[in-house]
């Protein structure tokens, strides 16, 4: 593999997991303030209680992309960045006020109710901006030359598929927290807000299947390079679209235990998960050789060779250290949240 | 205002926010750190509820400092895509790094907050240490960059293109250790002096002989020892600061003197401000000689004047009062701090005059603009550059010319943060009094951090 092969890879590994990361934590907003009214069913308390240990990891994760893309792709900052000034700025000032929000929150009871109402309408709001990402880079509305590009925003909103990809965006985040927090309701025996996050995910998920068939459609008329690239792969897209079944069929499957909750929704997470995989490692390789499409290429953006391989080397160094510390740490820090959720339902 | 000053502008106000949360979230591990030691030597639990109290402080600090960081790591490439270009060829590690210091800090803030009652005291102790060590590595890391910025190393531009790329050698550039070490030391002494303006404020709000007042008058004390000892090791360095323009950027140094005749035996002026057309610092005080001595511990060292320099590379000539109001304010810390202890080791009095403690009040605030000073004298006084001699701003500035709008937005939104920290820290600080937090730690409740999170 070649070296800029290798980092275009490692920024789509951060992106990918990002992605995950993002969903759970922006979905689990929007259903916060969803079902704020329903006190009885704690779907409100448990989403929530997802949310606030999440934010600063999934944080930490979006100044470590940008910085792996500009540590990794110099000559691709000046495009990138011209192109994503007033979406990436948009994005920053509702990080802000949300990540803001969600510290006070935890001093000022006061603060609760304007949090689930600041993450919910963000957690709807964000994907939808950091998903036209995706269409700025392979729509090639980017225009002009070297030193005063700019991008076409009138173009880029008048294009169907920016809409496709940004009604997948949402309905993809809905589908995987409500995943997610349906599998996490589960695991706390709290079968009311299981119940309400099964349902969800059942609706949510056909219907960012249809999305998904739209961004198709929508990627064949206006950006058909890349519709042919994905289509190269098709087979890989029928894996994608298996695994999407299975977590269906997880859903629906009867649980046969004790208690009368359905579904296996950890089967259905993971399943899920490798389909996202799957999806983007086909949207990423028919995107190649292209960051931005056409100005910018993994090759005309790639850092100089000695500092590749300086950066390389922290990243294993820190890598090596890092995740064994984290993981150790999300674990008892997983147990200590559930035991603290229970008390207070004791306390209650 | 043109496209440039706008990014300009933009750009600065946000580190103008920023800086103000990140060194505090540097300087107040470290005296959370001295509060668990001073537990160990003495037993007083007092000192453990002075931890659990800044701590506390800190996590709502952190609710505009992380938000804020994220906004300048992304905002350098949006507005300075031509400076992180070079920057990201050259010069990435640092910023690469620092995720990692960044990442231990949080790692072991939650170790601290929510083990606290379960591991061992000693183990608390090391992983507040753990928690101070990432947040100055991150800021030692970050303004490394920023050392980068005045001194380049370690690449050379040919024919417009980036060539003998070093990222070793443009990490260990030349000011990296004085410039670093600045960044740390005055991040300490803000963290203790802005700890010694909350207690002094609090001394004065309740009465003498108060348990209150005793707890407050703790915290004093020990801010007053820590920050005379960094307060002082501040003018040291800043010593080695300015040794270092005189050598690497000397019309900073110039023009944050108001320097305009190269000469020897250069008198130093406090006060005043620079007159282009005079060509001298007005209103000011000047001590003969001391400019010289100061740059190269001689009074013969020749100081070259702004005049030796073609007038578009002259940095802004407001940048000497910013070098004053630092320099000054420095100095004041040192001399308040001494004068505290003075009074209270060897006079052997109670506690603190009235007027001692409002100018304690008065010094968490000015250390902070002290910080401030410091940064927009070394930024503003770079320019026409943001890489020294390398590439100017105008070549790093991005091509969107509309930022109007967003600037608006984002000042929004620092007046929305700051006003909703300030009222957040109230509001809490009212309802978690200090005398409940010792009740709760003589009850040896597990509550004590709980409520931390
Ligand atoms: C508590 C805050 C504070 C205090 C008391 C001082 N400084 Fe400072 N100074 C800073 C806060 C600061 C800073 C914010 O940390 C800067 C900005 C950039 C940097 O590296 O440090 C800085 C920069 C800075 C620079 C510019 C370096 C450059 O251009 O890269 C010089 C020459 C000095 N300082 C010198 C001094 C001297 C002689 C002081 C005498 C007491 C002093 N500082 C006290
Ligand atoms: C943290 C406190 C800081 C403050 C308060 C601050 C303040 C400012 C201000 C006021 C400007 C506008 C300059 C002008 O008027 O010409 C500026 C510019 C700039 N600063 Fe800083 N700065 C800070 C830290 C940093 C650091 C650590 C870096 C390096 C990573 C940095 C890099 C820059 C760059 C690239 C510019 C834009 C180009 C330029 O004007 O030179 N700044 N800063
Ligand atoms: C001397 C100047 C600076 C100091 C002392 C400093 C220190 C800090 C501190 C203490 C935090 C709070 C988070 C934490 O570490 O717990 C923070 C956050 C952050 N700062 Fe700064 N900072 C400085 C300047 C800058 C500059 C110039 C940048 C941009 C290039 C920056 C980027 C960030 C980022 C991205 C975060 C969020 C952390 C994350 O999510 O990874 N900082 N900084």
């Amino acid at each position: 593999m070649s070296d800029a092969l290798l980092a275009i890879t490692l920024v789509w590994g951060f992106i990918f997991l990002y992605a995950i990361m993002a969903s759970m934590d922006f979905g689990a907003g929007f259903w916060a303030m969803t079902y704020i009214k329903k006190e009885e069913t704690n779907a409100t308390k448990i989403a929530n209680s997802y949310l606030s240990p999440t934010w600063e990891v999934t944080n930490t994760f979006v100044v470590g992309l940008v910085i792996a893309i500009y540590s990794l792709f110099p000559g691709a900052v000046f495009t990138i960045g011209v192109a994503l000034i007033v979406p990436a700025s948009l994005i920053l000032v509702l990080l802000c006020i949300r990540s803001a929000f969600l510290v006070f929150s935890h001093s000022v009871d006061k603060y609760e109710k304007a949090l689930t109402y600041i993450s919910g309408l963000t957690g709807l709001i964000i994907p939808g901006l950091l998903i036209s990402v995706l269409p700025i880079t392979h729509l090639g509305f980017v225009e002009g030359m070297r030193g005063n590009e700019e991008l076409n925003l009138f173009k880029l909103f008048t294009s169907p598929n920016e809409y496709a990809f940004m009604g997948f965006g949402i309905l993809s985040t809905l589908f995987l927290s409500s995943l997610l927090l349906s599998d996490y309701s589960k695991q706390a025996d709290e079968t009311k807000a299981y119940k309400i996050y099964r349902r969800d995910a059942m609706i949510t998920g056909p219907l960012m299947l249809v999305m998904a068939m739209i961004v198709m459609i929508t990627l064949k008329s206006e950006a058909n390079w890349l519709y042919e690239g994905m289509m190269k792969n098709s087979a890989l897209l029928l894996v994608s679209l298996v695994f999407f079944i299975i977590s269906g069929v997880a859903l629906y499957l009867p649980y046969f235990s004790k208690r009368e909750v359905k579904g296996m929704p950890r089967i259905a997470v993971i399943a899920i998960i490798i389909q996202y995989l799957v999806g983007s490692y086909v949207y990423g390789i028919a995107h190649l050789p292209y960051i931005i499409y056409p100005n910018v290429t993994i090759l005309s953006g790639f850092t100089d060779p000695t500092s590749f391989r300086a950066v390389f080397a922290t990243y294993i160094v820190g890598f090596a250290i890092l995740v064994p510390g984290f993981y150790y740490f999300w674990s008892i820090f997983m147990k200590d949240q559930r035991r603290k959720f229970k008390r207070r339902q004791m306390t209650n | 205002m043109d496209h440039i000053q706008m990014a300009r502008a933009m750009f600065g106000t946000n580190m103008a926010v920023h800086i103000i949360f990140a060194t505090i979230g540097v300087g107040l591990p470290m005296m959370m750190l001295a509060a668990e030691l001073m537990y160990q030597r003495t037993k007083d639990l007092q000192y453990v509820v002075m931890a659990k109290r800044w701590t506390k402080t800190l996590g709502v600090l952190l609710g505009v400092g992380i938000p804020t960081g994220t906004i300048a790591g992304v905002q350098l490439s949006l507005l300075w895509p031509g400076f992180m270009e070079v920057i990201g060829r050259v010069m990435a590690l640092p910023f690469q790094i620092e995720i990692y210091a960044f990442m231990i800090e949080a790692l072991f803030m939650s170790i601290y907050v929510y083990a606290a009652e379960k591991i061992k005291p000693w183990a608390r102790v090391v992983s507040l240490f753990f928690v101070a060590f990432g947040a100055m590595a991150s800021a030692v890391l970050i303004s490394n960059v920023h050392a980068f910025e005045g001194t380049p190393a370690g690449f050379r531009f040919e024919n417009g293109e980036i060539v003998d790329v070093d990222p070793w050698a443009a990490f260990f550039n030349p000011s990296f250790l004085v410039t670093a070490g600045h960044t740390a030391l005055t991040a300490y002494t803000t963290g203790a002096f802005v700890v010694a303006a909350v207690a002094a404020y609090k001394m004065l709000k309740n009465k003498f002989g108060t348990s209150e007042f005793d707890f407050h008058q703790k915290a004093l004390k020990l801010s007053i020892v820590l920050g005379l000892v960094f307060s002082f090791l501040t003018a040291l360095n800043g010593h080695a600061t300015t040794q270092h323009l005189y050598r690497e950027q000397p019309e900073k140094l110039a023009a944050a003197e108001g320097l305009f005749e190269t000469k020897d035996h250069a008198g130093l002026t406090l006060f005043g401000y620079t007159d282009k057309e005079a060509q001298e610092v007005k209103y000011g005080i000047e001590f003969p000689w001391v400019l010289s001595f100061l740059s190269g511990n001689s009074f013969d060292t020749v100081v070259t004047g702004l005049n030796d320099f073609p007038e578009e590379y002259w940095p802004p000539l407001y940048v000497h009062i910013l070098f004053n109001a630092m320099v000054i304010i420095g100095s004041g810390l040192i001399a308040l701090a001494l004068f505290a202890l003075v009074w209270n080791k060897w006079l052997k009095k109670d506690t603190y005059p009235r007027w001692v403690l409002w100018l304690f009040v008065a010094a968490g605030p000015l250390s902070v603009i002290s910080i401030e000073c410091g940064w927009i004298f070394a930024c503003t006084g770079r320019q026409p550059w943001t890489i020294y001699r390398m590439l100017s701003t105008a070549d790093s500035v991005t091509s969107y010319e509309n930022l109007g709008f967003l600037f608006t937005m984002f000042i929004l939104v620092y007046i929305i943060l700051c006003v909703s920290v300030v009222f957040t820290l109230l509001y809490y600080f009212k309802r978690h009094s200090v005398m409940d937090d010792i009740y709760i730690a003589e009850q040896k409740d597990d509550r004590l951090f709980d409520s931390n999170s």
